[in-house]
Protein backbone atom coordinates (compact mmCIF):
# COMPACT_ATOMS: atom_id res chain seq x y z
CA UNK A 1 0.00 0.00 0.00
CA UNK A 2 3.00 2.26 0.49
CA UNK A 3 3.47 2.83 -3.23
CA UNK A 4 -0.24 3.49 -3.68
CA UNK A 5 -0.05 6.01 -0.85
CA UNK A 6 2.90 7.68 -2.54
CA UNK A 7 1.06 7.87 -5.89
CA UNK A 8 -2.05 9.25 -4.20
CA UNK A 9 -0.07 11.90 -2.36
CA UNK A 10 1.76 12.90 -5.53
CA UNK A 11 -1.71 13.64 -6.90
CA UNK A 12 -2.15 16.17 -4.10
CA UNK A 13 1.28 17.76 -4.48
CA UNK A 14 -0.19 20.91 -6.03
CA UNK A 15 -1.86 21.75 -2.71
CA UNK A 16 0.36 24.50 -1.37
CA UNK A 17 -0.57 23.71 2.21
CA UNK A 18 0.56 20.08 1.95
CA UNK A 19 3.88 19.22 3.66
CA UNK A 20 5.27 15.76 4.27
CA UNK A 21 7.67 14.87 7.07
CA UNK A 22 9.42 11.54 7.27
CA UNK A 23 11.46 10.14 10.11
CA UNK A 24 14.24 9.16 7.71
CA UNK A 25 12.21 6.39 6.08
CA UNK A 26 10.76 5.85 2.62
CA UNK A 27 13.62 4.38 0.60
CA UNK A 28 12.41 2.83 -2.65
CA UNK A 29 8.90 4.13 -2.08
CA UNK A 30 8.67 7.85 -1.42
CA UNK A 31 11.17 9.18 -3.97
CA UNK A 32 8.41 10.34 -6.38
CA UNK A 33 6.75 12.27 -3.56
CA UNK A 34 10.05 13.87 -2.62
CA UNK A 35 10.50 14.98 -6.22
CA UNK A 36 6.94 16.30 -6.44
CA UNK A 37 6.99 18.27 -3.20
CA UNK A 38 10.46 19.76 -3.32
CA UNK A 39 11.15 21.75 -0.13
CA UNK A 40 7.77 20.68 1.27
CA UNK A 41 9.15 17.14 1.64
CA UNK A 42 11.14 17.23 4.85
CA UNK A 43 13.33 14.41 6.08
CA UNK A 44 13.36 15.44 9.71
CA UNK A 45 15.77 12.70 10.69
CA UNK A 46 15.53 9.96 13.28
CA UNK A 47 13.79 12.23 15.76
CA UNK A 48 10.10 11.42 15.89
CA UNK A 49 9.24 13.58 18.90
CA UNK A 50 10.59 16.67 17.16
CA UNK A 51 8.93 15.65 13.89
CA UNK A 52 5.44 15.55 15.41
CA UNK A 53 5.82 18.85 17.29
CA UNK A 54 7.24 20.53 14.17
CA UNK A 55 4.17 19.24 12.31
CA UNK A 56 1.91 20.71 14.99
CA UNK A 57 3.67 24.07 14.71
CA UNK A 58 3.26 24.02 10.94
CA UNK A 59 -0.38 23.05 11.20
CA UNK A 60 -1.03 26.01 13.52
CA UNK A 61 -0.06 28.24 10.58
CA UNK A 62 -2.50 26.53 8.21
CA UNK A 63 -0.26 23.94 6.60
CA UNK A 64 -1.41 20.30 6.41
CA UNK A 65 1.49 18.11 7.56
CA UNK A 66 1.63 14.39 7.02
CA UNK A 67 4.05 12.61 9.34
CA UNK A 68 5.47 9.25 8.31
CA UNK A 69 7.34 6.43 10.02
CA UNK A 70 7.07 2.73 10.85
CA UNK A 71 3.89 2.33 12.92
CA UNK A 72 5.37 2.10 16.45
CA UNK A 73 7.84 4.91 15.77
CA UNK A 74 5.04 7.07 14.42
CA UNK A 75 2.66 6.76 17.36
CA UNK A 76 4.44 5.32 20.42
CA UNK A 77 7.70 7.27 20.57
CA UNK A 78 6.03 10.67 20.08
CA UNK A 79 2.82 9.84 21.94
CA UNK A 80 3.01 12.88 24.22
CA UNK A 81 3.65 15.16 21.25
CA UNK A 82 0.56 13.73 19.51
CA UNK A 83 -1.44 14.14 22.72
CA UNK A 84 -0.33 17.62 23.79
CA UNK A 85 0.68 19.38 20.61
CA UNK A 86 -1.66 17.88 18.02
CA UNK A 87 -4.79 16.56 19.73
CA UNK A 88 -5.21 19.09 22.56
CA UNK A 89 -5.29 21.77 19.87
CA UNK A 90 -7.40 19.77 17.40
CA UNK A 91 -4.82 20.28 14.67
CA UNK A 92 -5.03 18.83 11.18
CA UNK A 93 -2.00 16.54 11.30
CA UNK A 94 -2.02 13.11 9.67
CA UNK A 95 0.13 10.46 11.33
CA UNK A 96 1.03 7.62 8.97
CA UNK A 97 2.15 4.36 10.57
CA UNK A 98 3.56 2.01 7.99
CA UNK A 99 3.30 -1.71 8.64
CA UNK A 100 0.63 -1.92 11.33
CA UNK A 101 0.07 -5.17 13.22
CA UNK A 102 2.67 -7.86 12.54
CA UNK A 103 3.44 -6.53 9.04
CA UNK A 104 7.14 -6.14 9.81
CA UNK A 105 7.16 -9.85 10.76
CA UNK A 106 10.69 -11.15 11.31
CA UNK A 107 12.04 -7.64 11.98
CA UNK A 108 10.87 -8.32 15.52
CA UNK A 109 8.66 -7.02 18.29
CA UNK A 110 10.01 -3.45 18.33
CA UNK A 111 8.78 -2.98 14.76
CA UNK A 112 5.27 -4.33 15.31
CA UNK A 113 2.31 -2.02 15.88
CA UNK A 114 -0.15 -4.08 17.88
CA UNK A 115 -1.76 -1.37 19.99
CA UNK A 116 -1.56 1.65 17.70
CA UNK A 117 -5.14 2.61 16.91
CA UNK A 118 -6.48 1.60 20.33
CA UNK A 119 -3.92 3.83 22.02
CA UNK A 120 -4.38 6.78 19.70
CA UNK A 121 -8.16 6.64 19.85
CA UNK A 122 -8.01 7.49 23.55
CA UNK A 123 -6.98 11.00 22.45
CA UNK A 124 -9.49 13.79 21.82
CA UNK A 125 -10.68 14.14 18.23
CA UNK A 126 -8.54 11.33 16.86
CA UNK A 127 -9.82 9.28 13.95
CA UNK A 128 -8.07 6.14 12.62
CA UNK A 129 -8.10 4.60 9.16
CA UNK A 130 -7.07 1.01 8.44
CA UNK A 131 -7.35 0.52 4.68
CA UNK A 132 -8.07 -3.09 3.79
CA UNK A 133 -7.26 -2.97 0.09
CA UNK A 134 -4.91 -0.94 -2.05
CA UNK A 135 -7.88 0.65 -3.78
CA UNK A 136 -9.06 2.07 -0.44
CA UNK A 137 -5.97 4.20 -0.09
CA UNK A 138 -6.68 6.98 -2.63
CA UNK A 139 -10.21 7.44 -1.25
CA UNK A 140 -8.91 7.59 2.30
CA UNK A 141 -6.16 10.04 1.30
CA UNK A 142 -8.81 12.39 -0.12
CA UNK A 143 -10.75 12.08 3.13
CA UNK A 144 -7.67 12.77 5.23
CA UNK A 145 -7.11 16.05 3.40
CA UNK A 146 -10.73 17.06 3.97
CA UNK A 147 -11.10 15.89 7.56
CA UNK A 148 -9.24 18.82 9.19
CA UNK A 149 -8.63 17.00 12.45
CA UNK A 150 -5.97 14.73 13.98
CA UNK A 151 -5.92 11.38 12.26
CA UNK A 152 -3.95 8.19 12.00
CA UNK A 153 -3.45 6.04 8.93
CA UNK A 154 -2.33 2.46 9.54
CA UNK A 155 -0.84 1.02 6.38
CA UNK A 156 -0.63 -2.71 5.78
CA UNK A 157 -0.41 -5.04 2.81
CA UNK A 158 -3.26 -5.55 0.36
CA UNK A 159 -4.35 -9.21 0.41
CA UNK A 160 -7.32 -9.03 -1.92
CA UNK A 161 -7.86 -12.04 -4.23
CA UNK A 162 -7.09 -10.73 -7.69
CA UNK A 163 -10.47 -11.40 -9.27
CA UNK A 164 -12.69 -10.31 -6.41
CA UNK A 165 -14.82 -7.28 -7.22
CA UNK A 166 -15.06 -4.96 -4.24
CA UNK A 167 -18.08 -2.85 -3.42
CA UNK A 168 -17.42 0.91 -3.50
CA UNK A 169 -15.41 2.22 -0.55
CA UNK A 170 -17.26 2.79 2.71
CA UNK A 171 -16.13 2.57 6.35
CA UNK A 172 -18.26 -0.59 6.65
CA UNK A 173 -18.69 -2.94 3.68
CA UNK A 174 -20.34 -6.33 3.48
CA UNK A 175 -18.00 -8.40 1.28
CA UNK A 176 -19.84 -11.74 1.41
CA UNK A 177 -23.32 -12.88 2.31
CA UNK A 178 -23.66 -15.91 4.53
CA UNK A 179 -25.96 -17.51 7.08
CA UNK A 180 -23.21 -18.18 9.61
CA UNK A 181 -22.12 -15.63 12.22
CA UNK A 182 -21.71 -11.99 11.37
CA UNK A 183 -17.98 -11.49 11.01
CA UNK A 184 -16.14 -8.17 11.17
CA UNK A 185 -12.54 -8.07 9.95
CA UNK A 186 -10.48 -4.94 10.55
CA UNK A 187 -8.38 -3.78 7.61
CA UNK A 188 -6.19 -6.09 5.48
CA UNK A 189 -7.12 -9.26 7.38
CA UNK A 190 -10.33 -9.26 5.34
CA UNK A 191 -8.42 -9.89 2.10
CA UNK A 192 -6.85 -13.15 3.23
CA UNK A 193 -10.07 -14.67 4.52
CA UNK A 194 -12.10 -13.60 1.48
CA UNK A 195 -10.43 -16.28 -0.61
CA UNK A 196 -11.24 -19.10 1.79
CA UNK A 197 -14.76 -17.96 2.66
CA UNK A 198 -15.97 -17.36 -0.87
CA UNK A 199 -15.39 -21.07 -1.54
CA UNK A 200 -17.29 -22.08 1.60
CA UNK A 201 -20.95 -23.16 1.73
CA UNK A 202 -23.07 -20.00 2.27
CA UNK A 203 -25.11 -21.96 4.82
CA UNK A 204 -22.23 -21.86 7.30
CA UNK A 205 -19.94 -19.13 6.08
CA UNK A 206 -20.12 -15.79 7.81
CA UNK A 207 -21.68 -12.64 6.54
CA UNK A 208 -18.29 -11.03 6.11
CA UNK A 209 -17.87 -7.32 6.84
CA UNK A 210 -14.73 -5.26 6.57
CA UNK A 211 -14.19 -2.24 8.79
CA UNK A 212 -11.68 0.46 7.83
CA UNK A 213 -12.47 3.48 10.04
CA UNK A 214 -12.41 3.87 13.80
CA UNK A 215 -13.68 4.64 16.39
CA UNK A 216 -16.91 2.66 16.17
CA UNK A 217 -19.99 4.61 17.13
CA UNK A 218 -23.47 3.18 17.31
CA UNK A 219 -24.78 6.07 15.20
CA UNK A 220 -22.58 5.10 12.27
CA UNK A 221 -23.10 1.33 12.33
CA UNK A 222 -24.98 0.07 9.26
CA UNK A 223 -28.48 -1.30 9.82
CA UNK A 224 -27.60 -4.33 7.68
CA UNK A 225 -24.75 -5.27 10.01
CA UNK A 226 -26.98 -5.04 13.05
CA UNK A 227 -29.53 -7.20 11.21
CA UNK A 228 -26.85 -9.80 10.36
CA UNK A 229 -25.83 -9.94 14.02
CA UNK A 230 -29.43 -10.17 15.19
CA UNK A 231 -30.33 -12.93 12.74
CA UNK A 232 -27.31 -15.14 13.44
CA UNK A 233 -27.08 -14.31 17.13
CA UNK A 234 -23.31 -14.44 16.82
CA UNK A 235 -20.58 -11.92 16.18
CA UNK A 236 -17.02 -12.88 15.24
CA UNK A 237 -14.42 -10.08 15.23
CA UNK A 238 -10.88 -10.48 13.91
CA UNK A 239 -8.21 -7.81 14.15
CA UNK A 240 -4.43 -7.61 14.15
CA UNK A 241 -4.43 -5.50 17.30
CA UNK A 242 -4.49 -6.30 21.00
CA UNK A 243 -7.89 -6.80 22.63
CA UNK A 244 -7.62 -3.70 24.82
CA UNK A 245 -8.94 -0.71 22.94
CA UNK A 246 -9.52 -2.77 19.83
CA UNK A 247 -12.47 -2.91 17.45
CA UNK A 248 -13.88 -5.96 19.27
CA UNK A 249 -14.25 -4.02 22.49
CA UNK A 250 -15.64 -0.97 20.73
CA UNK A 251 -18.17 -3.06 18.83
CA UNK A 252 -19.39 -4.99 21.84
CA UNK A 253 -19.76 -1.72 23.77
CA UNK A 254 -21.77 -0.12 20.96
CA UNK A 255 -24.02 -3.16 20.55
CA UNK A 256 -24.65 -3.34 24.28
CA UNK A 257 -25.62 0.33 24.28
CA UNK A 258 -28.02 -0.43 21.44
CA UNK A 259 -29.48 -3.41 23.31
CA UNK A 260 -28.34 -5.57 20.38
CA UNK A 261 -25.66 -7.62 22.14
CA UNK A 262 -25.25 -10.99 20.36
CA UNK A 263 -25.72 -14.29 22.22
CA UNK A 264 -22.25 -15.31 21.17
CA UNK A 265 -19.18 -13.09 20.81
CA UNK A 266 -15.90 -14.43 19.45
CA UNK A 267 -12.89 -12.15 19.32
CA UNK A 268 -9.60 -13.12 17.69
CA UNK A 269 -6.87 -10.56 18.23
CA UNK A 270 -3.11 -10.06 18.43
CA UNK A 271 -1.85 -11.92 21.49
CA UNK A 272 1.70 -10.68 21.33
CA UNK A 273 4.25 -13.48 21.12
CA UNK A 274 2.53 -16.69 22.10
CA UNK A 275 5.57 -18.98 21.77
CA UNK A 276 8.10 -16.25 22.42
CA UNK A 277 9.48 -16.82 18.93
CA UNK A 278 9.49 -14.58 15.86
CA UNK A 279 8.69 -15.04 12.22
CA UNK A 280 6.67 -13.76 9.30
CA UNK A 281 3.38 -11.90 9.60
CA UNK A 282 1.64 -15.20 8.78
CA UNK A 283 3.59 -16.99 11.53
CA UNK A 284 2.34 -14.51 14.12
CA UNK A 285 -1.20 -14.57 12.76
CA UNK A 286 -1.21 -18.38 13.07
CA UNK A 287 -0.07 -18.14 16.66
CA UNK A 288 -3.06 -15.91 17.36
CA UNK A 289 -5.59 -17.85 15.30
CA UNK A 290 -5.83 -14.96 12.86
CA UNK A 291 -4.67 -16.70 9.68
CA UNK A 292 -7.39 -17.62 7.14
CA UNK A 293 -7.24 -21.36 7.80
CA UNK A 294 -7.54 -20.97 11.58
CA UNK A 295 -10.43 -18.52 11.24
CA UNK A 296 -12.25 -20.80 8.79
CA UNK A 297 -11.66 -23.84 11.00
CA UNK A 298 -13.12 -21.98 13.96
CA UNK A 299 -16.22 -21.11 11.95
CA UNK A 300 -16.66 -24.73 10.80
CA UNK A 301 -16.08 -26.08 14.31
CA UNK A 302 -18.68 -23.77 15.83
CA UNK A 303 -21.29 -23.57 13.08
CA UNK A 304 -20.65 -26.44 10.66
CA UNK A 305 -22.59 -29.05 12.63
CA UNK A 306 -25.55 -26.78 13.22
CA UNK A 307 -25.80 -26.02 9.52
CA UNK A 308 -25.73 -29.70 8.57
CA UNK A 309 -28.40 -30.48 11.14
CA UNK B 1 20.94 65.26 18.30
CA UNK B 2 22.86 62.26 19.59
CA UNK B 3 22.30 63.45 23.14
CA UNK B 4 18.58 63.79 22.49
CA UNK B 5 18.42 60.25 21.13
CA UNK B 6 20.33 58.94 24.14
CA UNK B 7 18.04 60.75 26.59
CA UNK B 8 14.96 59.50 24.77
CA UNK B 9 16.23 55.92 24.90
CA UNK B 10 17.00 56.26 28.61
CA UNK B 11 13.53 57.61 29.19
CA UNK B 12 11.97 54.72 27.26
CA UNK B 13 13.94 52.15 29.21
CA UNK B 14 12.99 53.91 32.45
CA UNK B 15 9.38 53.56 31.40
CA UNK B 16 10.03 49.89 30.69
CA UNK B 17 11.52 49.37 34.14
CA UNK B 18 8.41 50.86 35.71
CA UNK B 19 6.18 48.61 33.61
CA UNK B 20 8.20 45.61 34.79
CA UNK B 21 7.92 46.72 38.40
CA UNK B 22 4.14 47.00 38.09
CA UNK B 23 3.99 43.57 36.45
CA UNK B 24 6.08 42.09 39.25
CA UNK B 25 3.71 43.48 41.86
CA UNK B 26 0.74 42.08 39.96
CA UNK B 27 2.44 38.70 39.64
CA UNK B 28 3.08 38.54 43.39
CA UNK B 29 -0.53 39.53 44.09
CA UNK B 30 -1.88 36.89 41.70
CA UNK B 31 0.24 34.12 43.19
CA UNK B 32 -0.53 35.17 46.76
CA UNK B 33 -4.28 35.31 46.15
CA UNK B 34 -4.32 31.93 44.40
CA UNK B 35 -2.03 30.37 46.98
CA UNK B 36 0.16 28.60 44.45
CA UNK B 37 3.87 28.16 43.87
CA UNK B 38 6.13 28.40 40.81
CA UNK B 39 6.72 32.05 41.68
CA UNK B 40 10.52 31.70 41.62
CA UNK B 41 10.74 30.70 37.96
CA UNK B 42 8.18 33.36 37.05
CA UNK B 43 10.27 36.09 38.59
CA UNK B 44 13.40 34.85 36.82
CA UNK B 45 11.89 35.37 33.37
CA UNK B 46 9.49 38.28 33.87
CA UNK B 47 11.96 40.98 32.72
CA UNK B 48 12.65 39.04 29.53
CA UNK B 49 8.99 38.40 28.79
CA UNK B 50 8.00 42.00 29.42
CA UNK B 51 10.76 43.48 27.29
CA UNK B 52 10.15 40.99 24.48
CA UNK B 53 6.41 41.62 24.33
CA UNK B 54 6.49 45.40 24.86
CA UNK B 55 9.58 46.41 22.94
CA UNK B 56 10.50 43.69 20.46
CA UNK B 57 7.58 41.68 19.10
CA UNK B 58 5.49 42.88 16.19
CA UNK B 59 2.00 41.77 15.20
CA UNK B 60 3.31 39.10 12.84
CA UNK B 61 5.69 37.58 15.42
CA UNK B 62 4.92 34.47 17.46
CA UNK B 63 5.95 33.61 21.00
CA UNK B 64 6.02 30.12 22.52
CA UNK B 65 6.51 29.64 26.25
CA UNK B 66 8.30 26.32 26.39
CA UNK B 67 8.84 26.59 30.15
CA UNK B 68 5.11 26.40 30.75
CA UNK B 69 5.50 26.56 34.53
CA UNK B 70 6.10 30.28 34.08
CA UNK B 71 2.54 30.77 32.85
CA UNK B 72 1.97 33.36 35.57
CA UNK B 73 4.64 35.65 34.14
CA UNK B 74 3.11 35.30 30.69
CA UNK B 75 -0.41 36.00 31.96
CA UNK B 76 0.79 39.11 33.75
CA UNK B 77 2.69 40.25 30.66
CA UNK B 78 -0.49 39.86 28.60
CA UNK B 79 -2.36 41.76 31.33
CA UNK B 80 0.18 44.59 31.10
CA UNK B 81 -0.61 44.78 27.37
CA UNK B 82 -4.36 44.86 27.96
CA UNK B 83 -4.91 41.35 26.54
CA UNK B 84 -6.07 39.94 29.87
CA UNK B 85 -8.14 41.67 32.51
CA UNK B 86 -7.78 41.93 36.28
CA UNK B 87 -10.79 39.66 36.70
CA UNK B 88 -9.09 37.04 34.51
CA UNK B 89 -6.00 37.09 36.74
CA UNK B 90 -8.22 36.93 39.82
CA UNK B 91 -9.37 33.48 38.69
CA UNK B 92 -5.82 32.18 38.09
CA UNK B 93 -5.49 28.55 39.18
CA UNK B 94 -9.08 28.48 40.45
CA UNK B 95 -12.20 26.51 39.52
CA UNK B 96 -13.74 27.51 36.22
CA UNK B 97 -10.67 29.49 35.13
CA UNK B 98 -9.13 29.60 31.68
CA UNK B 99 -5.84 30.51 33.35
CA UNK B 100 -4.54 27.16 34.53
CA UNK B 101 -1.19 26.75 36.20
CA UNK B 102 0.30 26.04 32.78
CA UNK B 103 -0.71 27.75 29.53
CA UNK B 104 -4.05 26.43 28.28
CA UNK B 105 -4.98 25.29 24.78
CA UNK B 106 -7.55 27.09 22.69
CA UNK B 107 -8.43 30.06 24.93
CA UNK B 108 -6.05 32.95 24.42
CA UNK B 109 -4.93 33.97 20.91
CA UNK B 110 -1.47 34.98 22.13
CA UNK B 111 -0.98 31.51 23.62
CA UNK B 112 -0.73 29.36 20.55
CA UNK B 113 0.20 26.16 22.36
CA UNK B 114 -0.51 24.59 25.70
CA UNK B 115 2.83 23.81 27.29
CA UNK B 116 3.95 22.52 30.65
CA UNK B 117 5.51 19.21 29.77
CA UNK B 118 9.05 20.36 29.09
CA UNK B 119 10.77 19.73 25.79
CA UNK B 120 7.93 20.62 23.40
CA UNK B 121 8.19 24.36 22.81
CA UNK B 122 11.37 24.50 20.78
CA UNK B 123 10.09 21.95 18.25
CA UNK B 124 6.75 23.76 18.02
CA UNK B 125 8.62 27.00 17.41
CA UNK B 126 10.75 25.33 14.75
CA UNK B 127 7.58 24.16 12.99
CA UNK B 128 6.11 27.66 13.06
CA UNK B 129 9.39 29.17 11.81
CA UNK B 130 9.66 26.65 8.97
CA UNK B 131 6.00 27.17 8.04
CA UNK B 132 6.59 30.93 7.86
CA UNK B 133 9.53 30.35 5.56
CA UNK B 134 7.63 27.94 3.30
CA UNK B 135 4.65 30.29 3.09
CA UNK B 136 6.82 33.36 2.59
CA UNK B 137 5.27 35.00 5.63
CA UNK B 138 7.06 37.74 7.57
CA UNK B 139 7.64 37.64 11.29
CA UNK B 140 9.91 36.04 13.80
CA UNK B 141 9.41 33.25 16.29
CA UNK B 142 10.60 33.58 19.88
CA UNK B 143 10.78 30.64 22.27
CA UNK B 144 11.56 30.87 25.98
CA UNK B 145 13.06 27.75 27.57
CA UNK B 146 14.31 26.94 31.02
CA UNK B 147 17.85 25.71 31.58
CA UNK B 148 16.57 22.50 33.19
CA UNK B 149 14.66 21.86 29.96
CA UNK B 150 17.94 20.95 28.29
CA UNK B 151 17.71 17.63 30.17
CA UNK B 152 14.99 16.71 27.67
CA UNK B 153 16.19 14.79 24.62
CA UNK B 154 13.49 16.34 22.46
CA UNK B 155 15.02 19.80 23.03
CA UNK B 156 18.22 18.56 21.44
CA UNK B 157 16.25 16.99 18.60
CA UNK B 158 14.77 20.43 18.00
CA UNK B 159 18.19 22.09 18.13
CA UNK B 160 19.58 19.70 15.50
CA UNK B 161 16.57 20.44 13.29
CA UNK B 162 16.83 24.23 13.71
CA UNK B 163 20.51 24.20 12.93
CA UNK B 164 20.11 21.93 9.91
CA UNK B 165 17.18 23.91 8.52
CA UNK B 166 19.00 27.20 9.22
CA UNK B 167 15.87 28.74 10.72
CA UNK B 168 17.08 32.33 10.86
CA UNK B 169 13.63 33.63 11.82
CA UNK B 170 13.82 31.85 15.17
CA UNK B 171 15.31 33.09 18.43
CA UNK B 172 15.52 30.81 21.43
CA UNK B 173 15.90 32.41 24.82
CA UNK B 174 17.15 30.44 27.81
CA UNK B 175 16.11 31.51 31.30
CA UNK B 176 19.30 30.30 32.90
CA UNK B 177 18.55 30.55 36.61
CA UNK B 178 20.66 27.53 37.52
CA UNK B 179 17.95 25.78 39.53
CA UNK B 180 15.62 23.02 38.52
CA UNK B 181 13.06 20.74 40.16
CA UNK B 182 15.17 19.01 42.76
CA UNK B 183 18.63 20.53 42.65
CA UNK B 184 20.86 22.91 40.77
CA UNK B 185 21.49 22.32 37.09
CA UNK B 186 25.09 21.54 37.97
CA UNK B 187 24.05 18.90 40.48
CA UNK B 188 21.38 17.26 38.34
CA UNK B 189 22.90 17.16 34.85
CA UNK B 190 25.85 19.49 34.41
CA UNK B 191 26.11 20.63 30.79
CA UNK B 192 29.11 22.88 31.36
CA UNK B 193 28.68 25.85 29.07
CA UNK B 194 25.30 25.68 27.33
CA UNK B 195 26.34 28.68 25.23
CA UNK B 196 29.33 26.80 23.85
CA UNK B 197 27.14 23.85 23.03
CA UNK B 198 24.65 26.07 21.21
CA UNK B 199 27.50 27.70 19.27
CA UNK B 200 28.70 24.25 18.23
CA UNK B 201 25.33 23.89 16.46
CA UNK B 202 26.12 27.06 14.52
CA UNK B 203 23.79 29.28 16.49
CA UNK B 204 24.77 32.84 17.20
CA UNK B 205 24.70 33.18 20.98
CA UNK B 206 24.43 36.30 23.13
CA UNK B 207 24.98 35.90 26.86
CA UNK B 208 23.26 38.58 28.86
CA UNK B 209 22.13 39.62 32.32
CA UNK B 210 18.47 38.64 32.13
CA UNK B 211 17.44 41.27 34.66
CA UNK B 212 19.24 44.25 33.15
CA UNK B 213 16.99 46.08 30.72
CA UNK B 214 19.92 47.64 28.85
CA UNK B 215 21.54 44.25 28.41
CA UNK B 216 18.26 42.69 27.22
CA UNK B 217 17.68 45.61 24.85
CA UNK B 218 21.13 45.28 23.34
CA UNK B 219 20.72 41.55 22.72
CA UNK B 220 17.39 42.02 20.97
CA UNK B 221 18.68 44.95 18.93
CA UNK B 222 21.32 42.80 17.27
CA UNK B 223 20.21 41.83 13.78
CA UNK B 224 19.98 38.06 13.54
CA UNK B 225 22.30 36.16 11.24
CA UNK B 226 21.03 32.60 11.16
CA UNK B 227 19.28 30.94 14.07
CA UNK B 228 20.18 32.57 17.33
CA UNK B 229 20.09 32.05 21.05
CA UNK B 230 20.04 34.44 23.97
CA UNK B 231 21.30 32.81 27.13
CA UNK B 232 20.07 34.99 29.95
CA UNK B 233 21.72 34.67 33.35
CA UNK B 234 18.86 35.07 35.80
CA UNK B 235 17.99 34.60 39.47
CA UNK B 236 15.12 32.43 40.53
CA UNK B 237 12.87 34.65 42.65
CA UNK B 238 14.56 37.80 41.32
CA UNK B 239 13.87 40.95 43.31
CA UNK B 240 12.57 39.27 46.44
CA UNK B 241 15.38 38.63 48.88
CA UNK B 242 14.05 35.50 50.56
CA UNK B 243 13.18 33.89 47.22
CA UNK B 244 16.35 34.64 45.30
CA UNK B 245 18.28 31.53 44.26
CA UNK B 246 16.19 29.36 46.60
CA UNK B 247 14.91 26.15 45.06
CA UNK B 248 11.92 25.91 47.41
CA UNK B 249 10.30 28.91 45.70
CA UNK B 250 9.71 26.64 42.73
CA UNK B 251 6.97 25.18 44.92
CA UNK B 252 5.97 27.29 47.91
CA UNK B 253 2.97 29.60 48.20
CA UNK B 254 3.48 32.86 50.15
CA UNK B 255 2.15 33.49 53.62
CA UNK B 256 0.56 36.93 54.14
CA UNK B 257 3.62 38.10 56.05
CA UNK B 258 6.02 37.03 53.30
CA UNK B 259 3.75 38.50 50.65
CA UNK B 260 3.79 41.88 52.41
CA UNK B 261 7.58 41.69 52.66
CA UNK B 262 7.89 40.81 48.97
CA UNK B 263 5.61 43.68 47.93
CA UNK B 264 7.64 46.07 50.07
CA UNK B 265 10.91 44.94 48.50
CA UNK B 266 9.53 45.44 45.01
CA UNK B 267 8.25 48.87 46.01
CA UNK B 268 4.54 48.21 46.20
Amino acid sequence: MRNVLCDSLVGHAARKEFVFLTGDLGYNALEPLRAALGDRFINSGVAEQNMVSVAAGMSSLGLVPWVYSIAPFAYARPFEQIRNDVCMHGLHVVIVGNGGGYAYGPMGATHHGLEDYGTLLTLPGMHAFVPAFASDVPVIVDTLFDLKRPSYLRLGRCEKPGDFVLPPYAPWRRLLDGRGPAMVAVGPLAGGILEIFRRMDPAIRPALWVLTELPIRKESMPEELVRDIRQSGALFVIEEHVAHGGAGQMLSYALTEMNEAPREFIHKFAKGYVSGLYGSQLFHRKECGLDPESVAAEVVRRYGTAAKG
Amino acid sequence: MLLLGYLLARSCEGDMREKIRQAKLRLLKMHFESGVGHIGGNLSCLDLLMYLHHRVMKAEDVFVLSKGHSAGALYVTLWSMGRLKDEDLARFHGDGSMLAGHPPPNWIPEIRFATGSLGHGLSLSAGIALAKRLKGEPGKVYCLLSDGEWNEGSTWEALIFISHQKLDNLTLIVDSNGLQGFGTTKEVADLGSLSDKLRSFSLRVDEIDGHDVDSIAEAFSNAPVGPRAIVARTRKGNGVSFMENAMEWHYLPMSEELYMQAMKEVGG
